[in-house]
Parts: structure tokens; sequence; C-alpha cells
């Protein structure tokens, strides 16, 4: 693997101009300073009570995601590219659902193969031939970036489900805002905080054509035992929407309402963050106590909007993936701006001997998976566990996709050591109303706080650093 | 409001005030057992206490004897408890997690640090006496910071209005509770006994509303059986007293049915208890028996926790 | 055939329900095989039914209703159906076959169910000879009893008990056959029975099977036979969920009684004449 590119310190060791002033500030803070305002940072997000909950961990149900108080810069012009090529992508992504789920034009002209959607379990046959307003699919993206060097930039993987972390892009800036006015002075960096409004303005765009001129937009949460309840709870308290339950919403003659103290109270839009399969239980799993029975029907009969709609995790398949570019120059006649990373898909048989072959240099990833549990990390596994997942690759080579292991780009990190290179990637949040797509600059940037580690999964032991776009 | 939100809302301030009163409980029932028998008396006091916390039944499928050990280690730690101290404060967290929108910080900061300081500090419960004293003292003292913030943090809403309607809710059950379990001690009949036996009864039964002080202040006397059933029942300048709840739930209800434009069922229950609260005098109620007065004022109530649900909360 | 059919279903709520939501699927469609002449649904409840097709083309009704303590349905009507070995002709396809080799929670096929599956063998081969043989292998496998399964209970799960109702036999049917590489659904529907008696405590249901000669063709491996003029189709799914002729839910939870009374029966000459 080459030696990663670092962000602030460019390949001759030369300071790069983004990270200028930072690099000047941090030679004239002492170190305890630093540590000092680690600690105040750890305080306030503790009183403020951002957690998350981590799968399969009774001890800790609720954990705060560590915090690094070292920015990540981007320069303008760098985030100029991004945001042409994100709004790309994202046009692109609502096109192709849009056609999946009618005339699956792309199907007939031979650009994806017909089984890796009908016989995909996140291809949803009830979405068939369903209008969504303004053929919105996914309102809300996140799409995870990765740097390599200078020039480039990749898309990881499309999340066009229920995509999480936005809040601690807009709670990280807050907490930074606080603990450093002084470099903040020093720089010019473009403001995030309007997320929300931007976030309203987009749902209440998408509202079904015949709701009320002053729509009602509701946040509907699985509830407080879900991973990123926190999050829901601060989205609907910034957004000012009322958090939802399933049971707290009922469906009347293909309506949806509310329950509240003085009755019911329709709702035109509900943003979402329970999956598929737990909408409905009486068009999906029949065992869900999460849904709301008879959603499906009203959201068929056009009464109510889903955002996102049901069904996008078509678009965020990591086989469709690989299709990506195609995909953007099929729809919108464009070359893409942002480049997928190279892929291989194990269902083809030449791309399951390459990677059956390199199993130690590549990283491989089961296709349905997410949160980065069942992945190999072929340089960093032992003999056994490469072993163990050739038999695993072998059995079922059409769940799987492999990629190299790209030389993430680093940024300096505190560590216990002092200031270190430490892996990042970033997902911006990009988002799409009836006329415009919209991203707030930057995203959210995570880190993987083990030297050398790849994996920056907040439930991989990953962190998150505010990420700044200088305003040039 | 959510009807869910409501619902979170009162019962996060009816579990709070719960485990303010079984803290109470604990501690008044602790002062008595700690005198020799001749001013303890005969009774088991244990048993009392669970009796006025409304958990007799449960506790003997448990434990075999209702000694010291067993009943504070159920009435404050037991997981086995569905009121344990420990589960009120795990449920009213809960319900402030669903609902931290509708909360202000402080009120969320407060029963968050309570859930984290019993997490850290009394997982493993009280192994001494003097633990076991700072923890009602943290138990009440959460209480008191919790309904304090409230007070001076909430906007004067229907959020703030459904939690009030908890407090009192809960604060005339518990208060019907001890009445019930005592009211024996509280009989005219026993009027000649008035030894010191009887003392430490009757002021333990104040202690555990924190009205001893209030009492003295109020009636300038000795302790007096009929006097302390009128401070506990009919007096509405004691804020434990069931006549000073209803006052308060009725106007809660009133407000709620003001900004919604609208009253029902639950309104006209409350205002029906509170009159025939009013209505009352201590004679009367010796007359018809204290007992049955309670038990009939424990039913209304609890019917009237129906009745908001069905109106309000489901 | 004129097929006289009537399926009613009621519910008991104990105590009240406070409210009731209910997905049906109890209209026939036509295709080749299958003229509905009559058709109509009655609730006992004062409601609206709205009336949707889904993602499949079955015809489907919402009904919702406020508090009550019970409710009845009924779904009646004459079809005219005439055999056509089975072959389905003109029926309303939204998909490609190979949607239908999707897998589902209830038709994960076992181990036991994939050697059951090459044993039969020349699925890849020889379809419709694959499916008979299935059908026949099926039926002898199996034995017809209500007692031991429920709408809930997996192919998997009925394989193993070797027992199970008409649901459980289709299930266990296409799971096999798309083990088998070959499209399979389920069909919702009513059934005259051979022998004379009219009145039935459930539905019907059987599968169908794509045959890239024929295009689907129906085999009902309950009676071990592909479906005829006696079969009046209803709805379709990839499983029994997708189909089912009543999906819903109550509210303020108590106890539920159902009881479903179903009757086909062939329709006299005075109808004939019309």
């Amino acid at each position: 693997m080459a030696v990663a590119f670092d962000e602030m310190n460019g390949p001759g060791g030369e300071v790069r101009q983004a990270y200028q002033e930072l690099s000047r500030w941090l030679s004239e803070t002492p170190p305890e300073a630093l540590t000092h305002r680690r600690q105040e940072a750890e305080l306030l997000f503790r009183r403020i009570g951002i957690t998350f909950a981590v799968y399969g961990d009774a001890e800790a149900q609720e954990r705060l995601i560590p915090f690094d108080v070292i920015p990540r810069i981007l320069s303008g012009r760098e985030w100029a590219l991004m945001e042409l090529g994100l709004k790309q992508r994202v046009r692109a992504l609502n096109m192709f659902l849009r056609d999946i789920y009618h005339g699956r034009d792309i199907l007939r002209a031979g650009i994806i193969p017909d089984d890796l959607i009908f016989q995909n379990p996140v291809f949803r046959p009830e979405m068939n031939g369903q209008a969504v307003p303004h053929d919105v699919y996914v309102h809300i993206a996140g799409i995870d970036i990765v740097r390599v060097d200078d020039e480039n930039f990749y898309v990881l993987e499309d999340n066009a489900r229920t995509p999480s972390g936005v809040s601690y892009m807009l709670e990280n800036r807050e907490v930074m805002m606080r603990l450093f006015p002084d470099l903040f002075a020093r720089h010019r960096i473009a403001p995030v905080e309007r997320y929300a409004d931007e976030l309203l303005t987009a749902l209440r765009s998408v509202a079904p054509a015949h709701s009320s001129s002053e729509p009602t937009v509701a946040l509907m949460t699985p509830g407080v035992y879900n991973s990123a309840y926190y999050e829901h709870s601060f989205l609907a308290d910034k957004l000012g929407v009322e958090l939802v339950e399933g049971r707290d919403l009922v469906v009347k003659n293909d309506e949806v309402f509310m329950r509240t103290t003085e009755g019911l109270k329709r709702v035109d839009v509900i943003y979402r963050r329970v999956d598929d399969d737990f909408l409905d239980p009486l068009t999906f799993r029949p065992d869900s106590a999460l849904g709301v029975p008879g959603l499906m029907s009203a959201y068929r009969a056009g009464n109510v909007t889903l955002a996102n709609a049901v069904g996008t995790g078509i678009a965020d398949d990591k086989a469709v993936y690989s299709y990506m570019p195609d995909i953007v120059k099929f729809y919108l006649g464009e070359e893409p701006i942002l480049k997928n990373v190279p892929t291989w898909r194990c269902r083809e048989p030449g791309d399951l001997a390459y990677v059956l072959d390199h199993l130690s240099e590549l990283v491989v990833k089961e296709v349905h998976g997410s949160g980065g549990y069942g992945m190999l990390i072929g340089p960093a596994a032992t003999k056994a566990t490469i072993e163990a997942f050739r038999d695993k690759l072998k059995r079922e080579p059409e769940g799987f996709i492999a990629k190299p292991t790209l030389a993430l780009s680093t940024c300096p990190t505190c560590t216990d050591a002092g200031l270190a290179p430490r892996h990042v990637d970033l997902r911006p949040f990009v988002l799409t109303g009836r006329d415009r797509v919209t991203i707030v600059p930057g995203g959210l940037t995570r880190v993987a706080l083990k030297e050398g580690s790849l994996v920056v999964n907040s439930s991989q032991g990953g962190g998150t650093k505010d990420t700044w776009i200088l305003d040039e | 409001m959510l009807s869910r939100t409501a619902e979170n809302l009162f019962w996060l301030a009816r579990y709070v005030e719960r485990a303010e009163y079984l803290a109470r409980t604990i501690d008044a029932t602790l002062r008595v057992t700690a005198l020799p028998n001749t001013y303890s008396g005969q009774g088991n006091e244990w048993d009392s206490a669970l009796l006025t916390a409304g958990v007799a039944g449960s506790f003997y499928n448990h434990y075999d004897e209702a000694n010291e050990a067993n009943v504070v280690e159920y009435l404050s730690f037991a997981p086995t408890n569905p009121s344990s101290i420990r589960n009120c404060i795990e449920a009213a967290r809960l319900n402030a997690r669903s609902v931290r929108t509708a909360l202000t910080g402080e009120m969320w900061a407060t029963i968050n640090s309570a859930w984290i300081e019993l997490q850290e500090n009394w997982s493993k419960g009280a192994k001494t006496r003097e633990q076991l004293t700072a923890f009602l003292r943290f138990v009440q003292e959460t209480s008191l910071r919790f309904d304090g913030s409230a007070y001076r943090t909430m906007l004067r809403n229907d959020a703030y209005w459904f939690s009030r309607l908890g407090v009192h809710l809960e604060r005339a059950d518990n208060t019907a509770r001890i009445l019930d379990v005592k009211y024996h001690l509280l009989l005219p009949e026993q009027e000649h006994v008035g030894g010191p036996l009887d003392y430490y009864q009757w002021s333990s039964i104040l202690r555990s509303v924190s009205a001893l002080t209030a009492y003295h202040w109020v009636y300038r006397q000795t302790l007096k059986p009929w006097l302390i059933a009128d401070l506990l029942i009919l007096n509405d300048s004691l804020p434990r007293s069931l006549a000073s709840c209803y006052g308060n739930l009725v106007r809660n209800l009133d407000q709620i049915g003001v900004a919604y434009g609208r009253q029902g069922p639950a309104q006209r229950h409350a205002r029906g208890i509170r009159n025939r609260l009013e209505h009352s005098d201590m004679e009367d109620i010796f007359q018809r028996g204290v007992h049955e007065f309670i038990q009939e004022f424990l039913a209304d109530n609890s019917r009237l926790g129906e009745i908001v649900a069905k109106q309000y909360l489901i | 055939m004129r097929l006289r059919i009537s399926h009613t279903t009621t519910y008991r709520y104990e105590p009240a329900a406070t409210g009731v939501i209910q997905v049906l699927r109890l209209t026939p469609g036509s295709h080749d095989g299958q003229y509905v002449a009559d058709w109509q649904i009655d609730v006992s409840a004062d409601t609206k039914l709205d009336m949707h097709h889904d993602a499949f083309g079955n015809v489907t009704h919402v009904l919702t209703i406020g508090a009550t303590e019970d409710l009845t349905i009924t779904a009646e009507g004459l079809i005219e159906t005439n055999d056509t070995g089975g072959v389905m002709r003109g029926t309303d396809e939204r998909f490609p076959p190979q949607l239908f080799l999707r897998s589902t929670d209830l038709t994960e096929p076992s181990p036991a169910m994939a050697t059951f599956t090459r044993e039969i063998g020349g699925a890849e081969g020889d379809a419709i000879s694959f499916l008979h043989a299935l059908m026949t292998r099926l039926n002898d496998h199996m034995t017809f009893d209500s007692d031991p399964t429920h709408s809930g209970t997996t192919a998997a799960e009925a394989f193993t008990l070797r027992r199970g109702v008409c649901q459980d036999y289709a299930h266990v049917f296409i799971a096999c056959a798309r083990a088998g590489g070959i499209p399979a659904r389920f069909v919702s529907g009513h059934f005259l029975r051979a022998d004379g008696e009219v009145h039935q405590q459930a539905g019907h249901a059987w599968a169908e099977a794509y045959v890239p000669s024929l295009g689907w063709v129906g085999f009902d491996p309950a009676n071990a036979i592909c479906s005829t003029d006696a079969h009046a189709r209803v709805a379709i799914g990839l499983d029994y969920l997708g189909a089912a002729p009543v999906r819903g839910t109550r509210y303020g939870g108590g106890l539920e009684t159902l009881t479903v009374a179903v009757k086909v029966d062939q329709a006299g000459r005075q109808f004939q004449s019309q």
C-alpha cells in the first residue's frame, strides 16, 4: 500500500495551502491548551447528551462518539468541484429509481443485468408503478467520499436509505465555535447551520399535490432504543416538527394522522428514519411493531410523502454501485464528475477469480451489509481470516464485491502521543426538493482513531471531526 | 401536542413523585423502627411500609420475611419490583428521553444526571445505614430539583399542565395510601391511648408526607389524630393534602380545557371529587368511616387517571 | 363452469376494538380462463372502502373503521371459468417472471428441501416434467392436516412436519421450484370440491410456476392437479403474505375471534340463461 496522502503536510512535507493558518495556530498553541480544550469538548458533548447505541453491546448502551478537535479543511475550489459532482450523482440516483420502478429503460438498454434488480432483496416490488410526488425518491442522500491524493476524490458508497450523522456535523461545528473562537476569527469558513432550514424547505416542497399550503411534516423514529435516536430528536427539534413513533400515527381512509391531545391531525410528509421492512405491517414484515398499519395504502393513494421513498435501497446497493458511472451517463448524458472506486463484482466469474487470487490486497464487502460488519480488509487480516472468507466467497460469490485498499488520506488528529495522522473520509448530505438540489458546504468527517486503521465507522471505534470549507 | 408526548410527560412526573414518596416512606419507617419496642409498637412497621407502597402482594413472591433488609432492598433497588425507586428513576428517564424536546435543558439534566448517578454509585444498592440515608437524600433531592426546574423553566402550556397532572395525581394517591394503611391509628376511639407509642406512629405519618413541621404551624397543638387526618385530607394549604392536590388538578385540567377550547369528562370528574372534599368535614368523614372514605377516594382518583388517559393520552 | 362463491369473515372483539384497519384481497380479476360476471364486497360497518391495485395487479380494498365489537366482511359473486389445463393467459403481468425467483421469509428453502429438489432432478431441462414430479412427490411427502400449522408457518417448518394445509403445500412447492431455478408464485382463491361439499372453512391456495414454452401454469399441490375450471383465482404474490385475503390490525387490543365461512357451488341453470 502506498504511503497515505496527508491533507495538512503534503507529499514533500510542505504545509498545504488550506492548512497554513491552522498549522501556524497549532505551532503557537501549547499542547496543554489543546488537551484542556479536548476535555472541555468532551464535557460539552456529554452534557448535550449526544450518544449513539452500539448493537450487541449491552454494557455501553449509550456512548459518545469520540470527537477530535483538529478540523479537517478543504479549499473552496476543491469543494466547488465536489459539490457539482454530488449534485450530478444524486440527480442520476433519483432518475435511476424512477426508471427502475416504472419503465425500466436501463434494463432494456442492457446496461444493468435484470437479475441484479429483480432478484435483489432491496428492490421493492411493492413500489412498482408507484408514483412519488415530484419524482423525488432520495430526498436526503449521504455520499461517502474518500481522497487519495491532491487531485482525486472517490465515492466510496452512496447512502440513499436513511443516512445518519448530520447531527454530528451540526453539533461539531457548535462545539468548535464555542471552544476555538480565535481559530474561527483567523479563517473564513462556510457555515453549516442552515441545514435544518434547507431540509425543512425540501421536505415541504415535496408534500402531496393536494395537501394544504402549510403541509405538516413529522419525523418518524423507531424509538428511544434506536442507535440514532439522539439524532432523530435533535433534528425534530431543529426542524420544529413532531418526533413521532409508529404508534403515534394512524391511517384512516387512506390518509395519515397523528394522535394529539386535541384529536387527530393530518400528516403530509413523513421524514422517516425507520427501515422499509418495518414501515407497514400490512405490507411488509407482519411482526413489525414500529410501523403504521396501512401507511403504504395511504402512500399508494398519493396522500402522504415518505422521505426517503420506499425502495431506495436499490440505489445504494453495493452491487449496483459499480454501475454508477454508467448510470450517470445513461440518464444525464454526462461524464461522471466524481469517480467510483474500481470495483470487482464477484458475481462475474472473471472478477471472482481475480479477487480470490488477490484477497490479501483487497477490501471485500458484503453487497447488503452496512456499518462495517462482515467485511474483509485483506492487508490487515490474518491468514486464517482470509481463508475463512475465501470459503464464504466461493459459496456465495454474488453476495460480495471487492475494492482495492485505497490509501485514504490522513489528517492530523489528537492522540495520546500528540498530533498524528489518521485516516479520514467525508459524508456530505445532499438534499433534493421539488426543483432543487442543495448541499450545505462540508459534511461529516469520520476519522479512524486507531493508528493505521481504515475503518471509520462509529460502531467500530471511529470518531468525527468538524469539516471546514474555506470561503475564498 | 402528540398524545404520546403528553403521556410521557405525565408519567415522567408521576415516577419522580413516586420515587420521592418511597424514599420518604423508608425514611419514616427507619425512624420508627429505630425506637425501642415500647415506642414502636408490636405491629411490623416494614409490613405497613410495603402496604403503603402498594407492593405487599408481590413482595412475598420474592421474600419470606418483611424485615428491614428485605423491604429496603425491595422498595429501593430490586429489579423485580416494577415500582422500586431504582425502576422509578429508570422509567422516568426513559420517558424523559422519549420527549427530550418537550423538556427544558434543566429538567433533562436533572433526570439524566440522577440516572447516571444511579448507575455509577448505587448499582450495588446500599450496604450500610449510612449509605442508605445518603441514597434516600439523593432521591428526595432529585425530586426537588426536578420539580423546581419544571416550575422555574417550563413554558406554561399544555406540556407543563400534563406534567403537573402527573405530579398531583400521584401525590394524591400516595397520601391516600398512607391514610388507608394507618387509618386505624387515627380513629377517635384510639384517642384515649395517647401514649408515647401513638406519638411516634403519628409523627411517622406526618414525616412520610413531610408535614410534621407544618402540623405545628397550622394547629399549634400536640399531635391529635383527627387533626392529622384533617391536615392530610382537607387542609388545602398543605401541598400533599388531598384537597390541595385536587385544587391543583382541577386548575390544571381547566387550563388544558381552555387552551384546547373544550371541556370533557376529565374536567367534570375532577371537579366532582374536589367538590366532595370541599363539602366534607372531619366529623362527617369519621361518621361515615375514614376507611370507606379513603377507599372511595382511591378508586375515584385512579378513575381520574383512566379518564385523563382516554381523553388526552391515547 | 359457473362458480357461485361467497366468502364471509367475521371478527368479534372482546372488549370492543377502538379501531380496525384491514387490507383486503378478496376481489378476483378476469383472464382467459376466468371471467368475473358479478362480484361485490359487503362490510357490516358503515365505512367507505378505498380501492387500489397493488404492485402485482391484485385488487385491494382498504377498510378503516372506528370502535366496534364485531365486523363481518362478505365477498361474493359469480365467476365463469374454463379449463385451460392450468395454463394462464391474459393475466395482468407487471413483472418479468424472474422476479418470482426471489425468496421470502415464508418460502426460504431448508437444506432438506434443497436435497428433495435435487433428488427429483431435471429442473434445468424439462421444466414441466420437473414441476409435475415435484407436485406428485410433494403430495406424497405431506399429509393434509389443519392442526399443526398456522398462517405464519414457513415452508421449511411445514416440510419438516410433513403436515399442513393448502397454503403450506403451496409454500413448499414454491420454495422447491425456486430452488430448482424456476420462477414460482403463490395464488389465493377458491376451489370447487369434487366431492360435492360446498361449505369450506377457508379459501384455497395453490401455486403458479413459469415454464418458458407455456407461460405461467397453475399447480395445486394439495390436490395434486394442475389448476382447472374448478379453481377461481383471486390474488397472487411472492408468498401468502402478498396474496392474503385479509391483513389487518386492531387497536385497543382485547381478544379477537375470527371465523371464516366459504361457500363454493356450481351456479344453477337460471343464471346461465341470463
